[in-house]
């Protein structure tokens, strides 16, 4: 089998670690080699954050380059825009609508773009998502990152069982609930 | 027990030190090499801690090693500078138990203010250095690095990269095997490094590197993977053996290296006689080249097409060897950067703005703090390396005189300044330059992930430790004058700065609130702002706060962020933020 790509991107402090985490768990259990490459330190403190998940039966990098992803997800509308190089073509974007304003917008020195989720969709397959409000509906808007997995899990066919024991696995017992929520309500997008 | 896990790749060289019955571990945080020693202090079996230094955990690790335990000390690629002392004499001295370290490079510059390296340390100190290439790797090279070190009589380094350290691939688990405590005997002659016995022991190092590199020579950490169908052959190490792999599949016969110091002879002639064309696939200096061309080897491409600047990948690689590259889609948008910023309620935002107003000269330092330096605050001068801003500013003024002294302060965190700024403030007071030293006191190890040090009273499990007196501390160095201030309260953080500036004597001033993201940190509510008061002035938003935007030429604050820290509220003039 091909190795695919799939690629999660999002502002530090979004949650894009767990969101990783989840699905190389589910990958892992489906039998595939799996390779997740995270991002710590400085670009945590709130700048772009980007996470590469490759499998398939036998994975060697685990960085993921221009015109490479099967799939994106991103957690921000900016972010979005700034990772489409990476999609292959005939790929998939899943993103939240969630804007968040970078420092040089903050500081008056350039705009945010508008209509990003338009423009997007004219050059790729694009599913938008009020992530924020559905995580919000389960109980807090940390959750986003689950309500996208939800809904990637929605359009991938891994069984059930599978996200349900990566979530007890991934997520702290006292958030388990909130975040089974927010999967389901990703999942009924 | 056997199991098929998940693991970051520095997670699985922590797996390794468990397994290996390491028994000791002293460290000091550092992007890409922090993981290691957390997740192996959640073995019961393995004494874990955090140093003030990196110097100072190897020289604790040497001690462990020679009083008959397994030993580990890990440090990013920045951190062997300052250990470089004693890894110099321990490579002499050589071990009783085995001493692993594990060194971490930054290729890209992911975190770091510098990309050097770190093999040119294990070349020059001649300490043997293994580089696993993923997690299964970083788990089986540490074993093999204590029986190294064991059979060799040397420390061993494990160098590993940013990709290596914080990539999860599968692992397979075993069980721990303890190792005993060894025999401690007194042997001066091994251990007393002055010159009569030194000189005995580098005989023995050169020697040792001799059997080394005969080890080098059919170690099964170094492997070719001969494929049929090779056109031309690759050597490499490391991360970079994986982007090789992806790009080059079988078109390429790979000599896979996993001990970069030192490095085999004939293994590489042998494998280079094979083929007409070898690519030689490393990251950062082109050391495996100039050993191969030092050898005699000369059919060999390497740094004259692979940058020695950031990383390499599966796509640099198929362009330069083989001109094929991806298309892909952009949007024809300016799309505006994302640099890191320092939080919504970070204590040292107040503490920066102040800075700036007063438009001082700031000798800075590493940490989250080093973000003061980024618009819109951009109030830092100098950023070299960790405890540089407290020595760094003495120089400045010993340079511009008094009236610099009047005009410059050095910012420097807790964490940073029990590293290595104590000794620069001890220069200040005993060569005398009436220099003001912040120190940004939030009570913890930010940059790199909350880990405790010694002026935040608890250790590396959490437990209650004894904290440095931070203001007793300066005053028994020489310094007089000594104030604290809290960061959230602006009018009372400048005037404080001010006096301070002012003084005729050298002062250290400590600015104190604990991080923001704290677990134990109570928030206020969130702040509003009132869009009748408010009249679109813009100056909550010099000050840099990501809770903060315009919107319809109004602040407003995003409530998911704010934590209430209320210095946007001292800064509006016309009352409209609640
Ligand atoms: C020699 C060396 N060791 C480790 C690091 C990694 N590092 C960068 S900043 C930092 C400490 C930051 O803590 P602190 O000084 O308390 O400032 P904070 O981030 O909390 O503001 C560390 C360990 C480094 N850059 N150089």
């Amino acid at each position: 089998m091909e190795i695919k790509s799939i690629m999660i991107v999002g502002v530090g402090g979004q949650g894009s670690l767990l969101a990783s985490r989840l699905l190389g768990n589910v990958l892992l259990a489906q039998g595939y080699d799996v390779k997740v490459s995270e991002v710590h330190g400085m670009s945590q403190r709130g700048g772009s954050v980007v996470t590469y998940v490759k499998y398939g039966e036998k994975v060697y990098s685990p960085v993921i380059e221009k015109g490479e992803a099967d799939m994106i997800i991103s957690f921000e509308l900016l972010e979005s825009a700034r990772s489409l190089p990476y999609l292959k073509e005939g790929g998939k974007l899943i993103t939240s609508t969630q804007q968040i304003d970078p420092m040089p917008v903050i500081t008056g020195n350039m705009e945010y773009p508008e209509n990003l989720a338009e423009k997007l969709s004219e050059k790729a397959k694009v599913i938008a998502v009020d992530a924020l409000s559905l995580a919000e509906q389960a109980g807090s808007a940390k959750a986003s990152n689950v309500v996208l997995m939800g809904v990637l899990a929605s359009r991938t066919d891994y069984p059930e069982e599978l996200w349900q024991n990566a979530l007890k696995e991934c997520v702290p017992a006292k958030f388990l609930e909130l975040n089974k929520k927010a999967f389901e309500l990703g999942r009924s997008v | 027990m056997s199991m098929k896990k998940l693991m970051l790749g520095n997670e699985a060289f922590a797996r390794g030190l468990y397994e290996a019955g390491c028994r000791v571990v002293s460290s000091y945080p550092g992007t890409p090499s922090t993981e290691i020693t957390e997740k192996v202090a959640e073995y019961d079996e393995v004494y874990a801690e955090w140093a003030p230094n990196e110097k100072v955990a190897m020289e604790t690790a040497l001690g462990v090693s020679i009083g008959g335990a397994r030993a580990f000390c890990g440090m990013k690629h920045v951190g062997l500078n300052v250990a470089a002392d004693p890894l110099y004499t321990a490579s002499y001295t050589g071990v009783n138990a085995g001493l692993v370290i594990a060194v971490a490079d930054d290729q890209g510059m992911h975190s770091s203010q510098n990309e050097q390296d770190s093999r040119h340390h294990a070349i020059a100190s001649k300490v043997p250095m293994l580089e696993p290439s993923d997690s299964g790797e970083c788990k089986e090279f540490v074993k093999r690095a204590f029986e190294i070190s064991e059979n060799f009589d040397t420390p061993v380094i494990v160098r590993m990269s940013t990709r290596v350290a914080h990539s999860q691939s599968v692992v397979e688990i075993s069980e721990r095997r303890e190792i005993g405590l060894k025999e401690y005997t007194k042997k001066p002659e091994k251990y007393v490094m002055m010159p009569a016995y030194a000189k005995g022991r580098h005989v023995f190092v050169e020697e040792r590197t001799e059997k080394l590199r005969e080890y080098a020579e059919t170690s099964p950490l170094n492997r070719a993977e001969i494929s049929e169908k090779a056109e031309f052959g690759v050597i490499t190490n490391g991360a970079a053996y994986q982007y090789t792999k992806e790009a080059l599949g079988e078109r390429a016969s790979v000599l896979k290296l996993g001990i970069v110091n030192p490095l085999p002879v004939e293994l590489i002639k042998d494998f280079c006689k094979k083929y007409k064309k070898i690519y030689i696939i490393e990251e950062l200096d082109g050391i495996i080249e100039s050993h191969c061309r030092n050898i005699g080897v000369n059919n060999v491409v390497g740094k004259e097409i692979f940058s020695c600047i950031g990383e390499i990948n599966q796509s640099v690689i198929a362009e330069k060897i083989l001109g094929r590259v991806n298309n892909f889609q952009q949007l024809d948008e300016n799309i505006p950067v994302r640099p890191p910023v320092m939080c919504a309620g970070c204590p040292h935002r107040g503490l920066f703005y102040c800075l700036k107003k007063l438009g001082v000269m700031v000798s800075g330092d590493i940490g989250c703090y080093t973000l003061g330096a980024s618009a819109p605050l951009s109030a830092m001068d100098t950023t070299i390396c960790m405890g540089a801003s407290v020595s760094g500013l003495h120089g400045f003024n010993k340079a511009r005189g008094a009236d610099s002294e009047h005009r410059s302060v050095a910012v420097i965190g807790d964490s940073t300044f029990i590293h290595s700024g104590i000794t620069g403030l001890v220069n200040i007071a005993y060569n005398n330059s009436n220099s003001t030293v912040i120190i940004l006191d939030n009570s913890i190890t930010g940059m790199t992930g909350h880990q405790q040090n010694p002026t935040t009273g608890k250790n590396l499990k959490g437990e209650p430790a004894y904290a440095v007196n931070l203001e007793e501390l300066c005053k028994a160095v020489g310094i007089k004058r000594v104030r604290v201030t809290d960061p959230y309260k602006l009018a009372e953080t400048e005037q404080v700065i001010r006096e301070e500036l002012e003084a005729d004597e050298a002062s250290v001033i400590i600015s104190r609130r604990p991080c923001a993201l704290l677990k134990y940190v109570k928030h206020s509510p969130a702040l509003k702002v009132s869009g009748e008061k408010c009249v679109g002035c813009k100056a909550c938003m010099k000050l840099g706060c990501p809770a903060i935007s315009i919107r319809n030429k109004k602040a407003v604050i995003d409530h998911t962020q704010c934590v209430g820290c209320g210095i946007c509220k001292e800064q509006c003039k016309f009352g409209a933020i609640e």
